[in-house]
């Protein structure tokens, strides 16, 4: 193991590297704090000092909050510092005034001065302590100085209160200490500081009064000051030793070898958890705090559970790693052993034992055991100091008030009269101590069967009866008889000891059973997950399955199309959350850390939010709420739900890209449309071009070999290519112009033959070829229309009867009143329109297959005639003719109220 | 008349247009001056052109500002406006301003010339009219009120007269619906008495009233009476 280790530390460490390199780069504030050994050593003067001198370098530099606490000095150097005001939170009918984060990140300063770092915020503030408020700052760019008593560093928190007798409720973690770039220590010697007291310069609530002249002790300000100077120094360490190892130079210390601490429900752990974290930072190696579930666990009162966890927080919380093992057959002491063989162990720490003498006869003593066992690992036991009041007698958790079942002691003594039975039996051939046996098979069975106190019942009824039945004097009770005696001990003895061994084996069967049945139940949810496709459904199924396995209450939110957060599923369904939980599901949606009850931010909501994450980012939140007040979830509880929200999570981002690639794939398909229809629009466009082109370049290039009418012929070419491609623009103009809503009729009360007229002599070229033949009532009423659409709509009519009808043939016009209305037909001689594509002709771009011989329009003409007529309120339709072979094309118009017929004159 | 070819003022900021009209006007004897845009073409005016040929489409200033412009300076000046399609509206303005007609692009050079014929024709007239007027088979005396189809007499109401009577005097000039009502009733009159007229006069004088030669439909604008040389 040492030439790894020395072969390790050449290289540079990547989170050495990293460390370097967030401290140099990092777009995050930079945190100095200012740290006193106690009260009144001059941190806030110092810290202003500081501040004036930076204003004076022009920093922009503005006071967050600062304690004057009416000092003069202080209140002095206050002055010309921008102070920013606080705001007010209303807290049962009082008005408190808190740090007005938000504002303060709005206002966006270089530098905040936050003083009091360990201070904690009033309810209804965003976090419950000053020191994320810190935090939050430094996140959003702005550097922080701040000062801090060194009692409040949570580490050091036991050996403060050791030794002031004086324990601090408020603490800062270790790691926002360690996270600063500067800590200026404030130093005073123990000797000034008194006289500083006695001069009335240091700051002192009325009520502690006393408990501070204890507190300003000498000793204790001097031990204080060194505890203040030996952090700084540790603090100091730190850095050298990242940078060292930034560098790869290799360091005198010990790398590679870890500290472990034993947690229990025990309320010195804690304790113990400190003191580990004060050992691996000398050690400057990692620290584990590992909790050995055993059938004990199930025994654990509700306040022992959460103490547990929150022992496991602190681990966490002070930058170790919480482990729980569950528990196997093994004693918890080799549990321990092993676990810290397989992780390079070093230290383990443990408590000393308050057990009893005779619980540890019985029961074993794991610290015994430990310290047996370990090996090359070093032991620490530790007294801890009380804390609280002593355990709580452990009771059945969760097991309802049992009635006493009489069946269990009735099989007992029918078994003991079985076994009597049976030794009468067997007597005559094996003599009467044999009868011993066979009631202890008896007592044995029932031990294993029915537990302890039936056991007892039975060991009791056999004695008896072995006395009466088979010790002689046969039929009396000699109660001295040592035989008895010795048998009625023994019996007690195996019932115990069997009815023990049973009791444990069905307590591990019942924890197994419980855990395959979570698994079970986790594979089920599982699988049904894979089978559900939509989103709602997912959310249902999680909701549902989280509320059942854990018995509280689920609502998830996801965000809406415009990025508020909104409630998407519950169970059981409901779907309001007021104002408090809102905020605390949005913050935990934008941080991605769970806030809310329980939680370090917003806790005063009503529920525990907690970020649904995937890689590609926060996919949304879910609120949990129970009825119980404390925590919610036990360690256990806590990785269960972790499973299910992971597997939601999953299966909503599968859904989720589901949608996505179908998104997607319709994307595709419309682009391959468009580019087809490109495709064909373009050909279209071109093909008469390239005529004109062609005839134009025939004209210039082979102007001496052409004959006149050749030359005519092509300047023929020309005009009608031109004239043709000029129809197919004005096509895709009006289709444009149709698709974007630009139509805006122009109505007038106009005379339709009138119209037919214009649009027959516009179109008189395209119809040179056919005959045309007019069928038109006389004195229709004049109709509301655009004549300019009307137009262009019968000239598209017209334009394409004269492609389809072969030449020479007649297409027919006819116009008659019709009820309400009037219509207009076009009517051709060609090959009439296949039933299937009757509708579909009015679509856009379609062309029926027909022969070569058919000239290819754009496809367009029709729909725009539909297009057109309809925003005039008419209809189009198409049929086929039922004299002969032909189209028909129908225009419906609706005749106005008022309107004159045509043959009035004025 | 002069014996000097007629002046024509070309304003028109696309040079192929231009150079199209100068060959194509210049080959029916016609002298062109040519304007790249607005603010040119209003200083052209000042050489006494005998008609504008007026792009709506120009760069610097609205087609219809140019033409009232030029209508202010000028009342007399036939102009002619170039216009494109679909723009209906834009064609009646520039008619109700004082455009003499229009040309919608792409243009043919014939029907150009048709109506630059028309437009001269009537400031022609001015100086001495001719005494009938005949079109095809139609013929129409102002003098004496008489019209005839096929040498046939035709009978017509004083306001059909008055209405073919306009046209003759605008022959192969558009005549807007608004311009009609005005010098028939009133210009607020509503446009389906016009019509209703329209349709009793090709009934009488049109050989096919469905589908007139003469009295021709320019869609959403007005009417045109087809001139003799057209």
């Amino acid at each position: 193991m040492t030439e790894d280790w020395s072969r390790q530390d050449r290289r540079p460490s990547p989170e050495a590297l990293l460390e370097t390199a967030r401290l140099e780069d990092s777009p995050h504030g930079k945190l100095r704090i200012f740290v006193g050994a106690a009260p009144g050593v001059g941190k806030t003067y110092a810290m202003l000092q500081a501040a004036q001198a930076r204003k004076a370098d022009g920093a922009d530099i503005i006071i967050g909050v600062v304690e004057t606490h009416g000092r003069k000095e202080t209140e002095a150097l206050v002055g010309g510092l921008e102070v920013f005001p606080r705001q007010r939170i209303e807290y049962k009918g009082q008005w408190l005034e808190e740090m007005d984060l938000d504002g303060l990140i709005k206002r966006h300063p270089k530098i905040a001065i936050v003083d009091e770092l360990a201070h904690t915020n009033a309810p209804g503030s965003r976090h419950p302590k000053r020191y994320q408020d810190v935090l939050e700052l430094l996140e959003n760019g702005i550097s922080v100085y701040t000062a801090v008593n060194i009692q409040h560093i949570e580490s050091l928190n036991d050996v403060v209160a050791q030794i002031t007798h004086v324990r601090v409720r408020e603490t800062v973690p270790d790691a926002v200490f360690d996270r600063a770039d500067a800590v200026e220590l404030i130093d005073l010697t123990p000797d000034d500081l008194i006289q500083r007291l006695k001069e009335g310069k240091v700051y002192v609530p009325d009520q502690a009064q006393r408990a501070l002249e204890q507190f300003f002790s000498p000793a204790n300000l001097t031990a204080l000051r060194e505890l203040a100077l030996r952090r700084t120094a540790e603090r100091v360490d730190d850095q050298l030793l990242t940078q060292m190892q930034a560098r790869a130079i290799p360091g005198p210390w010990a790398a590679g070898e870890r500290v472990l601490v034993c947690i229990s429900e025990d309320p010195r752990a804690a304790g113990l958890v400190r003191y580990a974290k004060r050992l691996a930072d000398r050690l400057h190696v990692p620290w584990t705090g590992l909790y050995v579930e055993s059938r004990r666990s199930v025994q654990l009162t509700e306040e022992q559970r959460d103490r547990l966890a929150d022992t496991l927080r602190l681990v966490e919380t002070l930058g170790g790693e919480p482990v729980t093992i569950p528990d196997s057959d093994r004693r918890i002491a080799d549990n321990v052993i092993g676990f810290a063989e397989a992780n390079n162990i070093a230290h383990i720490i443990i408590g000393k034992s308050t057990r009893t003498f005779w619980f540890e006869w019985m029961h074993g003593s794991v610290v015994h055991e430990l310290v047996r066992k370990a090996g090359n690992i070093s032991v620490h036991v530790i007294a801890g100091t009380q804390e609280d009041a002593g355990p709580a007698r452990p009771v059945n958790a969760g097991a309802a008030p049992r009635q006493v079942q009489v069946r269990p002691y009735l099989g007992a003594l029918l078994a003991v009269a079985v076994a009597l039975g049976a030794g009468l039996l067997i007597e005559p051939w094996l003599g009467y101590e044999s009868a011993n046996l066979v009631f202890l098979t008896a007592v044995v069975g029932i031990a294993a069967r029915f537990g302890l106190g039936p056991s007892l019942l039975a060991s009791v009824a056999a004695s008896l009866c072995y006395n009466f039945f088979f010790l002689p004097p046969v039929y009396t009770f000699t109660i001295t008889d040592p035989t008895n005696v010795a048998a009625f001990f023994f019996f007690i003895v195996m019932a115990v000891i069997v009815s023990n061994v049973a009791a444990r084996g069905r307590t591990l069967a019942v924890a197994a059973t419980a855990r395959a049945r979570t698994t079970d139940q986790l594979y089920a949810f599982s699988r049904k997950l894979a089978g559900i496709g939509t989103l709602d459904d997912v959310l249902w199924a999680m909701a549902y399955q989280i509320a059942s396995m854990l018995k509280v209450r689920v609502v998830l939110l996801l965000p809406t199309e415009a990025g508020e957060l909104a409630v998407k599923g519950a169970y059981p369904p409901e779907d309001f959350l007021d104002d408090a939980d809102l905020a605390a599901a949005r913050w935990a949606f934008q941080s991605n850390r769970s806030a809310g009850r329980g939680a370090d931010t917003l806790p005063g909501a009503k529920r525990l939010f907690l970020p649904m994450r995937t890689d590609r980012g926060v996919l949304g939140v879910i609120g949990i709420d129970n009825d119980r007040s404390g925590p919610i979830f036990t360690p256990d509880q806590r990785r269960l739900l972790d499973a299910l929200i992971d597997q939601g999570t999953v299966a909503i981002e599968r859904v989720r890209l589901v949608e996505d690639m179908q998104g997607v794939r319709r994307t595709m398909e419309a682009e391959k449309l468009r580019s087809a229809l490109l495709t064909s629009i373009s050909h279209d466009l071109k093909t008469p071009l390239a005529s004109v082109l062609g005839a134009a370049g025939a004209l210039r290039g082979l102007d001496a070999s052409l004959s006149h009418e050749e030359k005519d012929d092509l300047i023929g070419t020309i005009i009608d290519e031109s004239e043709r491609l000029n129809r197919f623009i004005a096509n895709l103009l009006d289709m444009t112009r149709l698709e974007s809503g630009a139509v805006l009729p122009n109505k007038a009360l106009q005379d339709l033959n009138e119209i037919v007229g214009s649009a027959l002599r516009r179109a008189e070229k395209i119809l040179a070829g056919h005959k045309v033949d007019l069928d038109l009532a006389k004195d229709l009423p004049m109709l509301d229309l655009d004549a300019v659409l009307t137009e262009q709509a019968l000239f598209n009519l017209l334009d394409n009867a004269a492609k389809y009808a072969p030449e020479g043939s007649t297409i027919t016009l006819r116009s008659e009143r019709h009820g309400g209305s009037e219509i207009l037909q076009v009517i051709d001689e060609g090959d009439g329109i296949p039933p299937d594509d009757i509708e579909r002709i009015f679509d856009k771009f379609y062309r029926t297959r027909k022969a070569d011989q058919v000239r290819a329009g754009t496809g367009l003409g029709l729909a725009i005639s539909r297009g057109f007529i309809e925003a005039m309120g008419g209809t189009i339709t198409a049929s086929n003719r039922i004299d002969r072979s032909g189209a028909v094309f129908t225009i419906t118009l609706p005749v106005p109220e008022q309107s004159l017929p045509m043959d009035t004159a004025a | 008349m002069t014996g000097a070819p007629l002046k024509i003022l070309v304003v028109d900021d696309e040079p192929p247009i231009r150079k199209l009209l100068r060959m194509g006007l210049g080959a029916q004897g016609y002298e062109t001056i040519e304007a790249p845009n607005g603010k040119t073409g209003l200083e052209l005016l000042g050489e006494a052109p005998d008609l504008v040929i007026l792009d709506l489409g120009l760069p610097d200033m609205d087609g219809l500002d140019v033409l009232r412009a030029m209508r202010a300076r000028s009342e007399a000046v036939p102009i002619v406006v170039l216009s494109s399609r679909g723009d209906e509206a834009g064609k009646v303005a520039a008619l109700d301003l004082g455009a003499d007609d229009y040309v919608t692009k792409p243009f043919g050079m014939d029907e150009l010339l048709a109506r630059l014929r028309a437009a001269l024709r009537h400031q022609l007239q001015t100086q001495g009219e001719r005494p009938i007027f005949r079109v095809g088979d139609l013929s129409v005396d102002l003098v004496r009120r008489i019209v005839r189809l096929h040498d046939q007499d035709v009978k017509l109401s004083p306001k059909e007269y008055d209405l073919l009577r306009l046209m003759v005097q605008h022959a192969g000039k558009v005549l807007t619906h608004r311009f009609l009502l005005g010098e028939l009733w009133d210009q607020f009159t509503d446009a389906q008495y016009l019509r209703v007229y329209v349709r009793q006069l090709r009934q009488k004088i049109e050989d096919d009233p469905e589908r007139p030669q003469y009295v021709l439909t320019e869609t959403g604008i007005g009417y045109r009476l087809k001139s003799p040389d057209a």
